[in-house]
C-alpha cells in the first residue's frame, strides 16, 4: 500500500498514542506552576496527595466507564449510582452490619444496577444511552426515598479510613483509597488488555457484526461489562462514603460527565473499539489536577468549568488531528 | 461497440503525461501516462495496490500531483479540490456508493445544487432535473419521491449516475461499478455507460472483471506498481496478455482443478427458509467438495447461508450436520460444529478493521493461544505470522490493524480466521470481490486444497467463470428458491443464467 508510513513513524506515532495523555497531564501541572504565589504549595507532597485522594472516585469510576465505552456503550447513570450505593452504606452501618459487610454489599448494590442497565441493554438491544439515561432518574429518585430525603450519617467505622488523609502534611501514607484504585487500575488493565474477555469488549466496540459472525456471545458479554461496570461504580460509592463520612442522595450529581470527560481525554472514542486504562487514569488525573490548579489559584468556579470544557474539546480535538494525520 | 468513438479519439479529453506521487518513501504513482478521448469508454486495469486508486484520487481532485502533466479539453487542468474538479467537469463513482438513505432520489440527485428561488428550494425545477436524468439513463421506472434507501442496490447507484449527471460532466470515474450487481443489473448498467459514451461523455473505467471491461470498454490502460506498463485497443487485445501485463508474469490456470473424491455428506439442508428469504433450500454436501451457489444478487442467496450459520433466524426446515439433525444454530453453536462463514461484507462485518491481524485471525478460538483466559501474545504472533507466510499476506507486523492491508491481504486474513479455526465446512459469500487477479488464483487454489483435505465448501458468487472454473456441483438460487444443484460438467454460463431469472424451462 502506497499510503503505508515507513516503520519509524509508526513506532512514533505509538509512543505519542502512549504518551499523549502524559505530555497533556505535565503540560497541566506545568501551567499552573508558572505562577510563583501558587508553586511552592501546588508542587508540594501533601498537595499531590490531596489531588490523589480526589481522583480517587473519578478513577475507579472511569474504570468500569472505559469498559463501557471501549465496547461501544455509555452509561450515564454513575452519579446517580454512586450517590445510591453511598447512601445504601450509610444505612446498612446504621443497620449495624460490620464495615466489611457493609462495604461488601455496597459494592454489590452497584454490580446488581449494572447488571440490570446490562440486561436491559442487551436483552431488549435498547440504546445504552436510554437505558441508563433512565437509570440515572431512577438510581437518584430510589436514594432519595431511601434516605428519606436527608443525609444518612452513619456511625464512626473503618470505612472513613478510607480517604483519610493522616499526616495531611507529607505525600505518604497515601490514604487506602488511593492504593485500591491502583491496584483496581492494574488488574482492570490486565483485564482489558491480556484476556479473552478483554478482547471480546475491544471486539464488540470495534464492530458489533462481527463480533456476531465470530461466535461471541455478544449480549452474555454486554451484561458482563455493565455488571463489572456496577462493581466499579459501587467501589466509588463506598469512597464516597468514606470521604464524606455520610450517606448523602444529591451528592455526585454529573459525576458520570466528569468520568466520560477522563476516558475520552484519555484516548478513548465514543465510537467504540478504542480506549486504554492508563489512558483514562490519566485522563482523571488531568482532572483533578486542574480542579485543584484552578481553586489554588482563587478562581471562581464558573471559571473552572468553563476551563475544563475547553481542555476536554482541545484533548480530544488534538487525537482527532492525530488520526488524521495518521491515516 | 461505438464507431463514431475511433475518429473521435482524435481530440482527446483527457490527456495525463509523467504523473508522479509519492508518500514519504513509497512510490505510489511514476511517470503515468493516460489519454482517454472524448466519448471514449477506457479501462483502467491493475492489480490492487498498482495505483489505479491514487490516479484517480488526482484526477478527482483529492491528492496533489508532485510531478506531470493533466490537460482538460487541451487546457492544463490542476484541480485544487474534489469540489473544483466536480465544477471542471470531472465525476466519480466510487466503489461503495455515497447517497444518503434516508432523503428521496430527487433530493440526493440535487443535494449540494439544489435550485433554488429566493432562497427556497425550487421543488418544481428539482423533480424537472431529476426526471430528465434519469430518463437519459432510461431508469423513469425510479420514483423521484422514493427514499434511496428502499430502492435497490443497482437502481441505487442510477441515482449516483444521475446525481453525476445533473453536472454535466465531461469525464465520469467509475470505481468497480458492478461489484455489487447481478447479471442483468450488470447488463443494464452497460447500456446506460453506452448511452452516455454516444452522448460524448468520456468514462474511466475500473474493474477487476477484464471480460465486463472488453465489453465496455473501447480501450485500456494497464498501471503495475505505480507505472504504466501498456495500453492499446481493448477489442482487438487478448485477456491472457493484459492478466500477463498486470502481473508481470503468466498465470498459467487460474483454475488448477485437482482430482478429489468425495466422502460421507456432512451437510444437508432440507426445506430450509429464513425471516423473508430464503424460501425453499435444499442440498447436500459432501466431504472434498466445492459447491457452487449462483443466482442474482437479492435473491437469498447470502440470506440461505446466514439463516445456516444462525445469524439471522432459521424459520422453517431441517439441517442436518455430521448426520445429526442441528437445526437453528447460532453462530457461536455453528462454530463449535465446526462450520466457519466468510461474511461478503468484508469491511462491515467480516473484519475488526481497527484491530490487530493477530486479534482479527485468533477472534474464533483463544484456546490455543491462551490459559484461563490469560491471553499469549507471543504465541498469538507467532501463529498469526505462521499463517501470514503460509498465505503469502502482504502484511508488516501481525500487531498491525488489518484495515491498513489492501483488499485481497485483508480477505485473506478473514479466511486464515476460518483456518484456524480448524472450521471443516466453509461457507464462502463472495470471497473474490473487489480483490485483485493474483489474489483470486491464490483464493482458488486454497479452495481446491482444502477440499483436497476433506473439507466441505459453499462457494456463493455472482461471477459465473470462477463457479464454473471452481466448483464441484453448483445449484441457482432463483426467487428465494433453490432450483436446482447439478454436477458443473451439466451448467454452461447461459443455462446458470436462464435459470437464474427462472427460465429453465426454456433453454
Amino acid at each position: 500500500m502506497p499510503e503505508d508510513p515507513s516503520p519509524s513513524s509508526v513506532r512514533w506515532s505509538k509512543l505519542l498514542n502512549t504518551f499523549g495523555p502524559f505530555l497533556g497531564l505535565m503540560l497541566v501541572i506545568a501551567l499552573f506552576s508558572l505562577n510563583a504565589e501558587v508553586r511552592p504549595f501546588f508542587l508540594s507532597g501533601s498537595n499531590f496527595k490531596i489531588i490523589l485522594t480526589q481522583t480517587v472516585i473519578v478513577a475507579i469510576g472511569a474504570l468500569g466507564m472505559t469498559l463501557i465505552i471501549v465496547s461501544g456503550g455509555i452509561d450515564l447513570s454513575v452519579g446517580s449510582v454512586v450517590a445510591l450505593t453511598s447512601v445504601t452504606g450509610a444505612l446498612l452501618l446504621m443497620e449495624q452490619f460490620s464495615a466489611t459487610q457493609a462495604a461488601i454489599l455496597t459494592i454489590l448494590t452497584g454490580g446488581v444496577i449494572g447488571l440490570l442497565n446490562g440486561s436491559v441493554i442487551a436483552g431488549l438491544r435498547m440504546l445504552p444511552f436510554i437505558v441508563t439515561l433512565g437509570m440515572m432518574g431512577i438510581a437518584r429518585g430510589v436514594a432519595k426515598w431511601m434516605a428519606k430525603n436527608q443525609t444518612v450519617n452513619a456511625p464512626d467505622n473503618p470505612i472513613n479510613k478510607l480517604m483519610e488523609l493522616e499526616d495531611p502534611t507529607q505525600l505518604f501514607p497515601l490514604p487506602h483509597g488511593v492504593w485500591i484504585a491502583v491496584g483496581l487500575a492494574l488488574a482492570t488493565s490486565v483485564l482489558l488488555k491480556h484476556t479473552v474477555f478483554g478482547r471480546y469488549v475491544f471486539a464488540i466496540g470495534s464492530n458489533e457484526a462481527t463480533a456476531r459472525l465470530c461466535g461471541i456471545r455478544v449480549r452474555l458479554v454486554k451484561v458482563g461489562i455493565y455488571g463489572l461496570a456496577g462493581l466499579f461504580i459501587g467501589t466509588s460509592g463506598l469512597m464516597q462514603l468514606s470521604r464524606l463520612t455520610q450517606g448523602d442522595p444529591t451528592v455526585a450529581a454529573g459525576l458520570e460527565l466528569d468520568i466520560i470527560a477522563a476516558v475520552v481525554i484519555g484516548g478513548a472514542s465514543l465510537n467504540g473499539g478504542t480506549g486504554s486504562i492508563l489512558g483514562s487514569m490519566i485522563g482523571a488525573l488531568i482532572m483533578a489536577v486542574l480542579r485543584n490548579g484552578t481553586n489554588q489559584m482563587g478562581w471562581r468556579t464558573y471559571t473552572q468549568e468553563i476551563i475544563i470544557g475547553i481542555v476536554i474539546i482541545i484533548a480530544v480535538g488534538v487525537d482527532k488531528l492525530r488520526q488524521r494525520r495518521n491515516t | 461497440m461505438n464507431p463514431n468513438n475511433l475518429s473521435s479519439l482524435a481530440s482527446a479529453r483527457l490527456r495525463m503525461r509523467g504523473v508522479c506521487k509519492a508518500f514519504g518513501a513509497t512510490r505510489a504513482l511514476n511517470e503515468v501516462t493516460l489519454d482517454v478521448g472524448q466519448g471514449e469508454v477506457h479501462a483502467l486495469i491493475g492489480e490492487n495496490g498498482a495505483g489505479k486508486s491514487t490516479l484517480m484520487k488526482i484526477l478527482s481532485g483529492a491528492y496533489t500531483p508532485d510531478r506531470g502533466i493533466i490537460e482538460l479539453d487541451g487546457s492544463p487542468f490542476a484541480p485544487r479540490n474534489p469540489l473544483h474538479a466536480r465544477e471542471c467537469g470531472i465525476a466519480m463513482i466510487y466503489q461503495e456508493l455515497t447517497l444518503a438513505p434516508h432523503l428521496t432520489v430527487e433530493a440526493n440527485i440535487v443535494l449540494g445544487k439544489e435550485p433554488r428561488r429566493f432562497g427556497f428550494l425550487n421543488a418544481r425545477q428539482t423533480r424537472d432535473l431529476t426526471r430528465a436524468a434519469l430518463s437519459e439513463l432510461r431508469h423513469e421506472s425510479i420514483r423521484p419521491e422514493a427514499m434511496v434507501g428502499s430502492l435497490t442496490i443497482a437502481d441505487q447507484q442510477i441515482v449516483e449516475i444521475a446525481r453525476a449527471l445533473v453536472g454535466a460532466p465531461k469525464v465520469l470515474i467509475m470505481d468497480e461499478p458492478t461489484s455489487s450487481l447481478s447479471q442483468v443489473d450488470s447488463e443494464n448498467l452497460f447500456a446506460v455507460i453506452e448511452r452516455l459514451s454516444k452522448k460524448g461523455v468520456s468514462v474511466v473505467y475500473i474493474s477487476h472483471f477484464l471480460e465486463e471491461c472488453q465489453r465496455v470498454c473501447h480501450r485500456y490502460t494497464v498501471l503495475r506498481d505505480g507505472e504504466t506498463v501498456g495500453t492499446g485497443d481493448l477489442k482487438t487485445a487478448a485477456l491472457a496478455d493484459i492478466i500477463k501485463l498486470m502481473v508481470g508474469r503468466e498465470i498459467k490456470d487460474i483454475y488448477p482443478r485437482s482430482h478429489r473424491s468425495f466422502g460421507k455428506t456432512v451437510l444437508q439442508l432440507a426445506g430450509v427458509s429464513g425471516e423473508r428469504k430464503p424460501k425453499d433450500v435444499s442440498f447436500a454436501l459432501r466431504e472434498g467438495e466445492i459447491l457452487g451457489i449462483a443466482g442474482l444478487i437479492g435473491r437469498g442467496r447470502t440470506e440461505m447461508l446466514r439463516a445456516l450459520f444462525g445469524l439471522d433466524r432459521q424459520k422453517a426446515g431441517t439441517v442436518w450436520l455430521w448426520s445429526k439433525e442441528s437445526s437453528h444454530g447460532t453462530p457461536s453453536s455453528r462454530l463449535g460444529e465446526g462450520v466457519g462463514l466468510l461474511s461478503e461484507n468484508r469491511k462491515e462485518e467480516g473484519l475488526l478493521l481497527n484491530r490487530s491481524l493477530a486479534d482479527n485471525l485468533t477472534l474464533t478460538r483463544f484456546s490455543p493461544v491462551s490459559r484461563w483466559g490469560l491471553v499469549n501474545g507471543l504465541k498469538q504472533r507467532e501463529q498469526t505470522q505462521a499463517w501470514i507466510d503460509k498465505l503469502g499476506v502482504k502484511a508488516q507486523t501481525p500487531d498491525q490493524p488489518v484495515g491498513e492491508l489492501s483488499g485481497g491481504n485483508q480477505q485473506k486474513i478473514a479466511i486464515a480466521r476460518l483456518l484456524h479455526h480448524q472450521a471443516r465446512i466453509l461457507l464462502f459469500d463472495e470471497p473474490t470481490r473487489g480483490i485483485d487477479v493474483k489474489s483470486k488464483a491464490q483464493i482458488y487454489k486454497l479452495m481446491f486444497e482444502l477440499a483436497g483435505q476433506g473439507r466441505a465448501v459453499v462457494f456463493v458468487s455472482s461471477y459465473l467463470p470462477e463457479l464454473l472454473g471452481v466448483c464441484d456441483s453448483v445449484g441457482v438460487m432463483c426467487r428465494g428458491v433453490m432450483a436446482s444443484v447439478k454436477p458443473v460438467s451439466e451448467w454452461t454460463e447461459h443455462s446458470i443464467i436462464a435459470a437464474a431469472i427462472g427460465h429453465e424451462e426454456a433453454v
